[in-house]
């Protein structure tokens, strides 16, 4: 299996010549946290351009300042140094059409699983016939239609996932960002989510990326990966995993996917042995 | 530290600033002495051991009431744990002990056991054992199954499992119990003597304040809140350092 | 339903053993279940007896209302600012158990004998559960409620009643039943102690002149209604579908 091998090509660890149209683009981006005891570096310098509809995901050891930048991707969190930009213009508060899913679950249980997905829309003060067909929608897409005069305590964590997955969806948000969302699921549920979630990526045409520590899932899902280093954190490798759009989990027992995996362990499996060694993991 | 440092700036200007509204005339010597005059005058009270059989019987009914609350409660709370069906009946009424104005059944226990520790130390109890009762019942619960396990993997008797494995594991929701069982032990005592009795500090305040006795009263409220304050700092120190623990 | 069942075999049996010890110790010491029930059934045809209630209820409302609104905004305050509810938090569980009661005669000489002094005492005592139950309800709440009214670009307003007030209402109703009782004791043992009027003044002239069935009908009726309060409260907690 050379040729799919091959396939797996390095892109420049700085700065990835943007294709077609960049949705967000972030130059330089550095985040400091000041603590009672002097300074964290979180996250940076960072530079990343996502092409419009692309399936981004990031990988790198825990506290390397992945969720950081998500936060400053979603407006949640401002970098002192550098610039992040949506759809050419810079993010200063959360940006109109960014949707964001939580890696807690962020349902909210004093609300019946429909009233959860419809909430953003009652907020936004969108039309009721219009709220109505979006959240049948919705809800019939993440399979939540036997559920949804439900509440939240009476469904698995993988159906509140589903149920903060439609939430974010009927907002319609071109671009989509995921903090870890599987990450308390079991492993065999992650895999189901992960097909979910590239339907959705599919018939929304919406540029996603993906926040996980999980690299079966990184490589499974993107069309391309970011690696990041230990604190502070930048990229250091880019894989373009040359997948098909038509793609769903079955794509783990082919050998190209467990080539893109091994690329990605040989990268941060030094950044592992770095946080191991200083007593941190 | 710095937020303790801070709290104790907060409780110390507020200290001064009624010293000041007392000797600046704000606040009239028939209300109140200024803070200053009452530690001086606790000082004296101690001294001249005045009120000492008052304050010795009070502290001697709190020690009482609260350690045959946490014996009580304890072991009320093993036996409810061992019997789920009598647990389960007893769940929504324990949920609304505390509801019940406890210090009206005080005038009860008068006619039954007269003025007297008895029937102050009965009140006491009465306030404070629930509160063992329940975190008892919470610690058991709470003793992880794979702790048991490993007990039994080192083939360990039942009494060395209770006092080596299971006491500890609970101990920190124990503690919580005797932390809130003293509390109450020391509001019953002490409310007790103040509404009816004929001794103790409770009812030699009633009785200061009854004779317009300012000084006498407010040196015996100083001693109870600094008392109260030292014990319930004390107990919480334990109890924070406990609970770190348990985190582990 | 036995665990109904069960609850309901223990109230019984707590009724009996009441009655076992009135046989015990006599008609004089301890009125049976019977004869206070019949006693309560005398008084509340009395107009005296609703004076009191009414009394009692009037300085109850009052403190319940102020500790309620004062509590909840000052546990908010709290609960929203760390550095000020870190300092305050243990000053708060300090008051909380201290015996409030030795303070009782400096609200009297502040307030002067009457209702005002009743209804200060009962916000003594009720106000400082609710408010550390709610200080605490907002530092517990889940910081992806928060975070996910910011993605959904809420309004302050829009946040503060859809997202953060339904998340906190479980905890707060949890201080706010445990501040109704308490504020109920405060307003007895203040009437208990230097007062002409009210169920706390009942029990001790009852106590004065002997009337053992006054007392223990009174202690029944508040028992009775205090636990009822409650148990309308946690039913509602328990209703709101969640936790």
């Amino acid at each position: 299996m050379s040729v799919a091998a091959a396939k797996v090509s390095v892109v420049s660890p700085t700065v990835s010549d943007s294709p077609a149209a960049v949705h967000a683009r972030l130059r330089g981006v550095t985040r400091v946290f000041r603590l009672p005891k002097g300074e964290l570096h979180a996250l940076g310098p960072v530079d990343l351009d996502l092409g419009r509809g692309e399936f981004f995901s990031v990988v790198g050891p825990s506290g390397c300042g992945k969720s950081t930048l998500l936060d400053i991707l979603a407006g949640l969190s401002r970098p002192q140094a550098g610039t992040a930009e949506f759809e050419g213009r810079s993010i200063q508060d959360v940006p109109d059409g960014v949707g964001v899913v939580f890696q807690e679950d962020a349902s909210f249980p004093w609300l019946s699983v429909r009233d959860n997905v419809a909430f953003g829309l009652r907020r936004a003060g969108v039309d009721p016939a219009e709220i109505e067909r979006r959240v049948d929608y919705a809800i019939g897409f993440m399979g939540l239609k036997d559920f949804a005069s439900s509440y939240p305590v009476q469904l698995s964590g993988g159906m509140r996932q589903r149920v903060c997955i439609a939430r974010t969806l009927v907002m319609q948000p071109r671009l989509i960002l995921l903090d870890e969302p599987f990450g308390a699921l079991d492993q065999q549920t992650r895999l189901l989510m992960g097909d979910e979630l590239l339907r959705l990526w599919r018939e929304t045409g919406a540029t996603v990326l993906l926040i996980t520590h999980a690299l079966d899932e990184a490589a499974m899902l993107s069309d391309r990966v970011g690696v990041m280093s230990t604190r502070p954190g930048t990229f250091i490798d880019f894989v373009e995993t040359g997948w098909e759009r038509n793609r769903d989990s079955r794509v783990v027992s082919t050998p190209h996917f467990g080539d893109i995996t091994a690329r990605l362990w040989e990268k941060l499996r030094v950044e592992a042995l770095k946080i191991m060694s200083s007593g941190k993991a | 530290m710095s937020e303790s440092w801070l709290r104790i700036l907060v409780v110390a200007l507020l200290i001064g600033l009624v010293e000041l509204m007392s000797r600046t005339g704000v606040i009239p010597l028939q209300v109140m002495i200024p803070p200053s005059q009452m530690v001086v005058e606790l000082g004296w009270i101690l001294a001249s051991g005045e009120f000492a059989n008052d304050i010795v019987l009070s502290f001697t009914n709190v020690a009482i009431a609260a350690l045959l609350s946490v014996l009580i409660g304890f072991v009320a709370g093993l036996v409810i744990h061992s019997l789920p069906s009598l647990r389960d009946a007893l769940e929504p009424l324990l949920a609304s002990y505390y509801a019940i104005p406890t210090f009206v059944f005080y005038p009860i226990f008068i006619t039954l056991f007269g003025v007297g520790s008895a029937s102050i130390i009965a009140i006491a109890i009465l306030l404070a054992v629930v509160s063992m009762i329940t975190a008892t019942l919470n610690g058991v619960d709470r003793i992880p199954r794979v702790l048991r396990k490993t007990a039994q993997v080192y083939r360990m008797p039942r009494l060395k499992t209770a006092l080596l494995i299971e006491l500890p594991a609970a101990a920190p929701y124990l503690f919580t119990g005797v932390k809130l069982s003293v509390a109450y032990a020391f509001i019953g005592v002490i409310a007790s003597e103040f509404i009816l009795s004929g001794a103790g500090i409770g009812y030699a305040i009633a009785y200061a304040y009854n004779n317009f006795e300012n000084r006498h009263m407010y040196a015996l409220m100083l001693l109870i809140l600094v008392t109260v304050t030292i014990v319930n700092t004390a107990l919480n120190h334990i109890d924070r350092r406990l609970q770190a623990r348990r985190q582990r | 339903m036995p665990k109904f069942v069960g609850t309901a075999l223990v109230l019984i049996s707590c009724v009996l053993l009441w009655q076992a010890l009135h046989l015990l110790v006599g008609e004089s010491s301890l009125a049976s279940p019977l004869r206070t029930c019949a006693k309560l059934a005398a008084l509340v045809v009395t107009g005296e007896f609703w004076a009191n209630v009414a009394e009692t209820m009037r300085a109850f409302v009052s403190a319940f209302a102020i500790s309620l609104t004062g509590g909840i905004l000052l546990g908010i305050v709290l609960g929203a600012r760390r550095l000020a509810g870190n300092v305050a938090e243990p000053i708060l569980v300090t008051l909380y158990s201290i015996p409030k009661v030795v303070l009782y005669p400096l609200v009297l000489l502040c307030f002067g004998l009457g209702i005002s002094a009743k209804i200060a005492f009962g916000v003594m005592h009720g106000l400082i559960p609710i408010t550390l139950f709610s200080m605490n309800a907002i530092r517990q709440m889940k910081p992806v409620y928060g975070r996910t009214a910011q993605v959904l670009r809420l309004s302050p307003t829009q946040s503060a009643f859809t997202v953060i007030l339904p998340a906190i209402l479980p905890e707060v109703i949890s201080g706010v039943r445990l501040g109704f009782s308490l504020t109920l004791l405060g307003v007895l043992i203040g009437e208990m102690f230097a007062s002409q009027r009210g169920l706390g003044f009942m029990l001790m002239s009852a106590i004065n002149i002997g009337q053992i069935d006054t007392i223990m009908a009174v202690a029944l009726l508040l028992t009775v209604v205090a636990v009822t309060c409650n148990s309308l409260l946690l039913l509602l907690n328990q209703r709101m579908g969640y936790r």
